[in-house]
């Protein structure tokens, strides 16, 4: 047993961060706040770079690589703020045409989630709906999780023209959403559905983990630069205080992230994305208040941080349903 | 990344259960908590069975009496033990988990010869000397002197909190040898016989009813110079050593533990009918992720600090000694079981009101483990200036 990155991996890592800043650097993260349309030359880049293809095997034109690898690059994806529907792209990279290499835009719908959310959803080339067996549905406790422990449910194509949206002011500038008021299933698409889910709720805390990592980051440069009572601010214990739990939170988070990788087990993957969604939400939370009053501007992107994570952390299996599992598996 | 084990691994893991099932159900009870001495034989009994049957100091290296083995296999060790409820470390604490790793780090080979195979075989027992009444978090502002006598030094002053005093054999003891030079760098630590004339010990009773911590008094106590481990002054550096394990992985153990009395707990709510609380059972199973991702923090930290070169890691420094990294892990992890221990009382209920309760007893213990061993608010400055880097201050 080994638990570190291998050199391949953290090369895999660092390939990402450089890429990503080279093209979503801040001036482009600020742009896409003004204008939040995706940008479809980046989205045929990150295609071309393998970003989607990830886990398509090579004999079909991907990269051939594993979910610990697209952990690490959700993770690079989760500190840039990158936006769009990114889990989508990545999950349904083998079963849409045209997703993996980027030239098309594929969005996922959640059955049981209310309100069912749409991300970018006039973006959109397509969007998939994903629910559980019958019998298991509705929003119940454990509804998002559960369907990743469940045997059953499906996905289906949707004729794009047919599906009613009532869009919404969405919370994060970076990604519009709307409601859901009528999707027509049309075509099932041959998916594993309750792996889909497990994927998408681990890709999603991997992001999650990359977003909590930046923010602790941030706070600690703010704490270096800005002097008060003649000293820097990160001299203060208090402030140090805020910043090593932000630390442990994204630690804890990795390691419960990075195992889940591996093992793909449920249980696991529901802890990484409890754990992961308090990092992302608390160290955001944490580094706003090291901001202090700037912390609470527009100007300043630690909102963009907290807002995803609040808007990540309703998708894929929220606290309640985590814990509910994660509950039920002590009794065995 | 790779968690999976090889066939030696697994049969390690087979040979030990086997062995576990054979020679747990033929040991005798348990002593009362209060029973020091008791405690000691039964602790030390038990080391000398593991020792007897090639499990003590596992993965020590050889010329220090262990057995070199993998640190997954330590792993497995620690994993198998608790699972089976196999006694644990108890009075060896200090001279399995943190005196005995710094001696095989820092001392010379006569030294390793002379004290790691009486920690393996359970022979002798350890105690750390290193707080002391006016120097706790501050543990650089220790008094306790040392005079240089011809082979011996002379140490009087005072220490504190001095767990398993009553009972040891031995003591790590923080001495200030240069009372002139700056504060970190006129300290030495030196292994102390508890027998010494001029070394009285009196016991502290704590917060849990029981003695298991002690003041000590030490007058004109003659200690060999060839009992200093690293050099003269520089025990400040071994003193860092010692505190990473401590820190690090002296805990490492009790996750799993934890893990099986969370466990039990669900099934007593269960049978209590608490279960159908929906806090409670969404506390079990955050305290579930929680368990888990520490047990993964851990094999991650034994991974960096064993096998990364050094500085390629997030944390470990390769030399086989824990890095600040132990600090993440202890912050979290001693919050975690009070956590644990309180969702424990509730699940009790009026139960929890009695003290003699496994489960309270061990709540009430819990609440040493922010304090012990460095408060958490230590451990955070730690986390804070060590690993992040932010300005020393106040
Ligand atoms: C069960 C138990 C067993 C122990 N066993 C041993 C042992 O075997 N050997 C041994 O040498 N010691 C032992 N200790 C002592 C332990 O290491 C100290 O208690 C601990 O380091 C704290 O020191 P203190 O008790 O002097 O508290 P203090 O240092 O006086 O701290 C009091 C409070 O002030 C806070 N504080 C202090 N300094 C700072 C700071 N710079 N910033 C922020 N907050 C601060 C602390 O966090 C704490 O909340 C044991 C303690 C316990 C509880």
């Amino acid at each position: 047993m080994d638990f570190q990155l291998t050199a391949d991996q953290r090369a895999l890592r660092d390939g990402t961060r450089e890429l990503l800043a080279g093209r979503f650097g801040r001036e482009r993260l600020r742009a896409a706040v003004e204008e939040p349309a995706l940008d479809r030359a980046l989205w045929r880049e990150l295609g071309a770079a393998g970003f989607f293809a990830l886990r398509l095997p090579e004999a079909d034109g991907g990269v051939g690589l594993g979910l610990p690898e697209a952990v690490l690059v959700f993770e690079e994806a989760g500190r840039a703020l990158l936006p769009g529907p990114l889990v989508a792209c990545q999950l349904l990279a083998g079963a849409v045409d045209g997703v993996a290499a980027g030239e098309k835009i594929v969005g996922l719908c959640e059955a049981e989630r209310d309100p069912v959310l749409w991300e970018h959803p006039a973006e959109c080339d397509e969007l998939i709906l994903v629910e559980e067996g019958a019998g298991r549905g509705g929003a119940g406790p454990g509804g998002g999780l559960r369907g990743a422990h469940g045997r059953t449910g499906g996905a289906y194509r949707s004729a794009q023209d047919r599906v009613v949206c009532a869009p919404f002011a969405s919370i994060d500038p970076l990604t519009p959403l709307a409601r859901v008021m009528d999707l027509p299933r049309a075509a099932p698409l041959a998916l594993d559905a309750p792996r889909l889910r497990r994927e998408a709720a681990l890709l999603t805390a991997a992001q999650q983990l990359g977003s909590a990592a930046r923010t602790v980051e941030m706070a600690v440069g703010h704490a270096r630069e800005r002097e008060q009572f003649g000293v820097p601010i990160g001299s203060f214990q208090a402030v140090k205080h805020l910043c090593a739990q932000m630390l442990v939170r994204a630690e804890i988070a990795r390691s419960a992230v990075y195992v889940a990788s591996v093992t793909e087990c449920v249980l696991d993957v529901a802890a990484a994305k409890l754990l992961a969604d308090e990092a992302a939400v608390g160290n955001a939370r944490d580094c706003l208040q090291v901001h202090g009053g700037m912390g609470f501007t527009w100007e300043a992107d630690v909102h963009l941080h907290l807002k995803r994570a609040w808007l990540r952390a309703e998708r894929w299996g929220v606290a309640r349903e985590a814990e509910e599992l994660l509950a039920a598996g002590l009794i065995d | 990344m790779d968690l999976t084990y090889t066939p030696e691994e697994e049969d390690f893991r087979a040979r030990l259960r086997a062995w576990l099932g054979e020679v747990l159900p033929r040991l005798p009870a348990k002593p009362a908590a209060t029973d020091w001495p008791g405690r000691r034989a039964y602790d030390t009994a038990w080391q000398r069975m593991l020792y007897d049957a090639g499990y003590a100091g596992l993965h020590w290296p050889r010329d220090a009496g262990g057995q070199g083995a993998t640190p997954t296999q330590h792993l497995i060790f620690l994993e198998e033990t608790e699972r089976a409820g196999a006694p644990y470390v108890g009075a060896n604490f200090v001279g399995l988990l943190h005196a005995g790793p710094t001696l095989a780090v820092e001392g010379s080979a006569a030294q390793r010869v002379r004290w790691l195979p009486p920690i393996l075989r359970g022979d002798e027992i350890w105690c750390q000397g290193f707080s002391e009444p006016d120097a706790g978090s501050d543990l650089a502002a220790l008094r306790t002197r040392a005079v240089r006598d011809g082979d011996s030094y002379v140490v009087s002053g005072s220490k504190i909190w001095t767990s398993h005093a009553e009972v040891a054999d031995w003591c790590e003891l923080l001495v200030r040898t240069d009372p002139a030079a700056p504060r970190h760098r006129g300290i030495s630590w030196l292994a102390m016989p508890m027998d010494a004339p001029g070394v009285t010990v009196r016991p502290l009773r704590t917060l849990a009813g029981s003695a298991e911590f002690a003041e000590m008094f030490l007058d004109e106590v003659r200690v060999p110079v060839g009992n200093r481990v690293g050099a003269e002054n520089d025990g400040w550096r071994v003193t860092m050593v010692t505190l990473s394990f401590e820190r690090g992985t002296a805990f490492v153990g009790e996750v799993v533990a934890c893990r099986r009395v969370l466990g039990a707990l669900a099934r007593a709510a269960r049978a209590n009918g608490r279960w159908d609380d929906a806090v409670l059972r969404r506390r079990l199973g955050r305290l579930h992720a929680e368990l888990a991702a520490l047990w993964r923090l851990i094999q991650w930290n034994v991974s960096e600090a064993t096998g990364a070169p050094p500085g390629a890691g997030r944390r470990g420094n390769g030399g086989g000694v824990p890095g600040a990294g132990g600090s993440v892990f202890k912050l979290r992890y001693s919050h975690v079981r009070q956590e644990l221990y309180d969702t424990a009382a509730e699940v009790l209920g009026a139960g929890a009101l009695d003290a003699d309760h496994e489960w309270i007893a061990d709540r009430l213990s819990s609440l040493s483990y922010t304090i012990a061993a460095g408060t958490s608010q230590i451990q955070r400055n730690i986390v804070a200036e060590r690993i992040l880097g932010l300005p020393k201050g106040r």
